[in-house]
């Protein structure tokens, strides 16, 4: 099926160490699914691995025909410096990167879809602002009109509600509706479970290793979690290579 | 010593002194941009450690063919690219921070530079010209058009990577995800520093050429918070030290390096306590606040 993500025991990881171990699975077009786990559970290399920022370390995704630019990423706050001299506007402006590439201008038609993404963010009038007086909030804004130009068949967002108040997020939550309601994919690296529980019809709970991957319900019960709490976030200076069968 | 009216009408008669401030002039035009990229990366100290990395080459140059301006040039070139490539490429191949990369190159060329100026021996009054610049500011014809060449390579080329490098020091992860240009303009990047390295090198000296890189810029940072405005100002800043550098350096017989930075630092604390964004004085004295 076009447009599906699939993990053939996808492991990823860092000098040989994995951060996502044996991932096996499919993400249907159009799916709304949350990456729920503790921290150092892997959920961001999951991502990096999908947009290819990280090499896979064995197995292989299938991408289903989305070419890199069918697929916006939205990394955590915390790996973006803000103490750079640039405006909103600029910023912003970088989600128009499939038509401008590294040389091309932009165009009228572009400088209204910009105009237009910043105003359903609520950051009209921000246009000349440096990014570094924006608040928490302001920024999450920011990024998520970079996103709406993007324009991308599937989006991963990384912790996309960290430190902001409730009602930037509940803006942010009505853009994620609105991408599933346009049958784009959605995949958001989440903490707050009840958050998930409400909005989000699946979910993969990943402990480095995947716990449960299905409907949200049936992944996130006690026995589940108690079993990703336990996961040891050390790696095994000492661990042997990896015994498991190599998929074909 | 010159009379200040005997000076003003000398800038049209001598050539050396016209020569000097175009090279000034060029050089800021082309190295003050570099610098800002510089500084935004935190790699300020880096531009520095790679200024020595020449002084090798410079050295071998000058084994093969004595003060010769493009033996020289093309032994610097030669030396600061392959360290660059190479401190860049370690740098993302294994864990080392590119910053300590190349110090551990810079450290072992300046210590062969040393050695191969010393044992081919080189004059005193060679040598401060080799360190610190020209002195009484007297670049020759030669060393003004490598200048402007340079100059001219390195202002289409950062036109060229302009965007991808911004987004890399920004937001590399998002970078990598729309563009693989990444690597590329960053290793572009590596090579602008070095002929503009070269360039300050003729200008003013090798221990103090960087400087027009690096000095601007940091003028520049009190100045604006969007990196076109601070690309300009630093434009500007470094014109108006190497006009007046080289005017002193001509006026009071020191070298050119020296007069250029010096202006340089005079700017350079002027802004730190009047410029608006971050000076002491708009600390201290904020104003009332503002309604909203």
């Amino acid at each position: 099926m076009t447009g599906q993500l699939q993990f053939r025991d996808v492991t990823i990881g860092y000098d040989r160490h994995p951060a996502v171990h044996h991932l096996t699975g499919a993400i249907e077009q159009g799916a709304l699914l949350a990456v729920v786990g503790p921290n150092g559970a892997g959920k961001s290399t999951l991502f990096k691995g999908i947009v290819g920022a990280l090499p896979l370390l064995a197995g292989r995704i299938d991408r289903g025909g989305l070419a890199a630019h069918d697929i916006a990423y939205l990394p955590q706050v915390a790996e973006i410096d803000r103490s750079f001299p640039i405006g909103v506007y600029d910023m912003v402006a970088m989600g128009l990167w499939k038509r401008t590439g590294v040389f091309g201008g932009i165009d009228a038609e572009g400088r209204a879809r910009i105009r237009d993404a910043l105003a359903a963010v609520g950051l009209t009038g921000f246009e000349q602002r440096a990014i570094a007086t924006l608040s928490g909030g302001q920024m999450q804004r920011m990024l998520f009109a970079r996103l709406l130009l993007q324009d991308a068949r599937a989006i991963l967002l990384d912790e996309p509600f960290n430190a902001i108040d409730s009602r930037t997020a509940s803006d942010l939550l009505d853009l994620i509706r609105r991408w599933h309601g346009e049958q784009r994919t959605v995949l958001a690296a989440l903490h707050d479970l009840d958050l998930v529980r409400a909005y989000f019809p699946q979910t993969l709970l990943l402990a480095r290793e995947p716990i449960a991957w299905g409907e949200t319900a049936t992944v996130l019960t006690p026995q589940n979690l108690l079993k990703a709490r336990q996961m040891c976030e050390a790696f095994d200076e000492q661990a042997a290579a990896c015994a498991a069968p190599v998929a074909g | 010593m010159h009379g200040h009216a005997h000076d003003i009408a000398s800038l049209w008669t001598e050539d050396a002194l016209r020569q000097s401030l175009a090279a000034v002039v060029i050089l800021a035009i082309s190295a003050a941009p570099v610098g800002v990229f510089l500084m935004l990366r935190r790699m300020s100290l880096v531009g520095d450690a790679m200024s020595h990395a020449i002084l090798p080459g410079a050295a071998i140059g000058f084994l093969v063919s004595g003060l010769n301006v493009f033996a020289m040039t093309l032994g610097g070139l030669i030396a600061g690219l392959v360290i660059a490539v190479l401190a860049g490429l370690i740098a993302r191949a294994t864990e080392i921070k590119e910053d300590a990369s190349l110090a551990v190159f810079l450290l072992v060329s300046l210590a062969l530079g040393v050695v191969i100026v010393t044992v081919k021996g080189m004059d005193a009054e060679h040598l401060m010209e080799f360190l610190f610049g020209e002195t009484a500011a007297a670049i020759s014809a030669d060393k003004l058009m490598l200048i402007a060449g340079n100059a001219t390579v390195s202002t289409l080329v950062l036109a060229l990577i302009y965007r991808p490098l911004v987004l890399d020091c920004v937001d590399p992860n998002f970078l990598r995800s729309v563009s693989s240009a990444g690597a590329a303009a960053h290793l572009a990047f590596l090579a602008l520093l070095v002929i503009n390295l070269i360039s300050g090198f003729h200008a003013l000296g090798t221990l103090l050429g960087v400087g027009i890189m690096i000095v601007p810029a940091a003028i520049a940072r009190f100045w604006s918070r969007d990196i076109t405005v601070m690309i300009a100002i630093a434009v500007g800043s470094g014109a108006l030290a190497g006009i007046a550098g080289v005017l002193a350096s001509h006026e009071a017989g020191i070298p050119a390096g020296a007069g250029v930075i010096l202006a340089a630092g005079i700017l350079y604390f002027g802004s730190v306590i009047l410029g608006p964004v971050g000076g002491l004085v708009w600390k201290l004295f904020p104003g009332r606040h503002l309604e909203a």
